[in-house]
């Protein structure tokens, strides 16, 4: 149920997001979900993408720092109150969202949410138990 | 082990005394032989006979690497040439090669040393040493070879270069100790494992580096590549070449100045004041026994401490920290020393963290600015903003912990600081003073 993310290192200089992209177009690499974090020095990538290995090793042979996370992507539904439901059955577990991006796909009626978690598989077990569809990897990267 | 016990253990009140006699000994002869010394000394206002005690050394002039120049070739031996037996330069990569002379008894005394140094890093004469310091005008490779005969080790004189046919001479002459540079050890280790050679399936056990600084994460990967022991060397050849200091095998912790024949000071580079134990400083080496080129108080702009506390292998000589950098490097910020080579210190202790960095000084009105670049590598890598901030955090941390000065630390993209293809450009100071 696990979804593999690439997170890369950018410093905050002009061209350097043009770069990654552009090194992953050129090998064939179709970005899924993208989000970016970032301080006065530095910012962080992550992505989910169709083919993740290839996409690390281009990324590394074009000079950056990457590294691989597991998240996860749950379905939330598409209407007001949907993530807060998501989210209150986080917060009565205890879980805590190290941190989390929304997916621009749709998958049926429902929008995708990325969650990083420190206890992903509780995380994984715990929303299961409650009814909330965690998507698996080979789904996302194919959305 | 100790190889010259009664030298090596001697209590410190009957070293001084045998320092004390050895030290007039050589001012005497410096100031009667050598015309510059005595100019020097003339002009510092100091006699040969008014060094009376150990303390009296503070009082005698420096001698600078220039002075060695200024006097190229021989202007500063001692003896005449016909009683010179062998002579050395170092590379002369800053200007000309500054030459030193030995006699036949310089030549005695620097073997035994360096059989001294063997014998401290656990060799003996059942030892096979393969011995890979270059041969020549430099000192690495005969000062060791002439102290492996004096052990009655067996020698292989192989020389530096020709890795390849050194793996396979490894291989079969089966040599249990590695004499070598530090990075030439590491270089070895590559193309072993390029031909397919394994060092854990060899004989050696041992290795002695010096010639060049290194660090302990250097010193580890050495032992873990090639399955043996490293022992950290010191020496220079205005001094007398390898020899001057050298690790125990038992402590491993600081290098044991053979202090019967060198004695070692540290100074302020800045003040020239001598410094109590354990400050950190430059080094400052006296020769006390050496016939044909004695020198006084050596600048080596070398970085150590000095530790007098006495050790667990027995020996009794002051033990002098691994060199952690050069004085010609040294930048004052906000009135304080600071070394490059503590800031790679303070990164290297941090895991994962490659000494990439790049220091940056400038001046904000009237207070400088210390700024450090350090590339981000897979190790440290987090996808979390915080872990990486915590990691700038713990460098700032450290750094103010250590050198008592403040930086702002920002991760950069691997690569991203320019590599050079000599000495590493460490420090871009933008102030104008």
């Amino acid at each position: 149920m696990k979804v593999e993310q690439i997170s890369i290192f950018l410093e905050n200089k002009s061209g350097r997001l043009a770069e990654v992209t552009r090194i992953l177009g050129e090998s064939g690499v179709n970005i899924r979900a993208l989000s970016l974090a970032d301080t006065t020095d530095f910012g962080i990538l992550r992505i989910i993408v169709n083919n993740t290995e290839k996409a690390k090793d281009v990324l590394k042979k074009g000079g950056f720092t990457v590294g691989k996370t597991e998240v996860i992507a749950v379905e939330v539904p598409d209407h007001p109150g949907g993530l807060a439901g998501i989210l209150d059955i986080l917060k009565s577990e205890k879980l805590n969202v190290e941190y989390m991006y929304a997916f621009v796909e749709r998958s049926g009626q429902c929008a995708v949410i990325i969650f990083r978690f420190d206890e992903i598989d509780r995380a994984i077990k715990v929303l299961g138990d409650k009814g909330v569809t965690v998507l698996p990897g080979e789904k996302v990267y194919a959305l | 082990m100790i190889y010259n016990e009664e030298y090596e253990t001697m209590p410190r009140e009957a070293l001084e005394a045998l320092q004390l006699k050895r030290l007039q000994n050589v001012v005497k002869r410096v100031y009667e032989k050598v015309p510059f010394y005595k100019k020097r000394f003339d002009d510092a206002g100091i006699k040969p006979e008014d060094v009376t005690s150990l303390d009296d050394l503070k009082r005698l002039p420096f001698t600078y690497k220039q002075d060695l120049r200024d006097n190229y070739p021989f202007g500063l031996f001692t003896v005449p040439m016909e009683d010179v037996v062998r002579i050395h330069a170092s590379s002369g990569t800053t200007g000309k090669p500054t030459v030193v002379g030995y006699t036949k008894k310089d030549i005695e005394t620097w073997s035994e040393l360096m059989a001294r140094v063997l014998v401290a890093g656990g060799a003996t004469k059942h030892d096979i040493i393969h011995n890979a310091y270059g041969y020549g005008l430099f000192t690495g490779g005969l000062g060791f070879h002439y102290g492996a005969e004096t052990l009655g080790a067996s020698v292989i004189p192989i020389s530096g270069g020709n890795t390849k046919r050194q793996i396979m001479i490894m291989q079969d002459f089966g040599p249990t100790v590695l004499t070598c540079t530090p990075s030439y050890a590491l270089h070895l280790a590559e193309v072993a494992e390029e031909v397919g050679s394994d060092f854990k399936k060899m004989k050696l056990k041992s290795g002695f580096f010096g010639a060049e600084p290194w660090s302990t994460v250097m010193r580890k990967e050495i032992e873990k590549k090639l399955n043996i022991s490293a022992i950290d060397l010191y020496g220079l050849s205005e001094i007398i070449g390898p020899g001057v200091s050298t690790e125990c095998m038992e402590a491993k912790d600081g290098l044991h100045v053979f202090e019967d024949h060198f004695i070692p000071e540290i100074i302020d580079p800045v003040t020239e004041e001598v410094l109590p134990p354990g400050s950190q400083g430059e080094l400052v080496f006296t020769t006390i026994t050496k016939e044909a080129f004695p020198v006084i108080r050596y600048r080596t702009r070398d970085i150590s401490t000095l530790n007098y506390d006495p050790c667990v292998c027995g020996r009794n000589f002051a033990r002098m920290a691994r060199v952690s950098g050069r004085t010609d490097d040294m930048l004052i910020i906000r009135g304080v020393n600071v070394f490059p080579s503590q800031i790679e210190s303070v990164l290297l202790e941090i895991e994962g963290v490659e000494p990439h960095y790049q220091i940056m000084v400038d001046r904000d009105g009237a207070l400088d600015i210390l700024g450090i670049d350090v590339e981000v590598n897979e190790t440290v890598f987090s996808d979390e903003i915080k872990n990486l901030q915590n990691l700038e955090k713990r460098i700032e941390h450290d750094i103010k912990d250590i050198l008592g000065v403040s930086a702002t630390v920002k991760l950069v993209e691997p690569k991203t600081i320019k590599r050079s293809e000599g000495k590493a450009v460490r420090v871009i100071d933008k102030r104008k003073i």
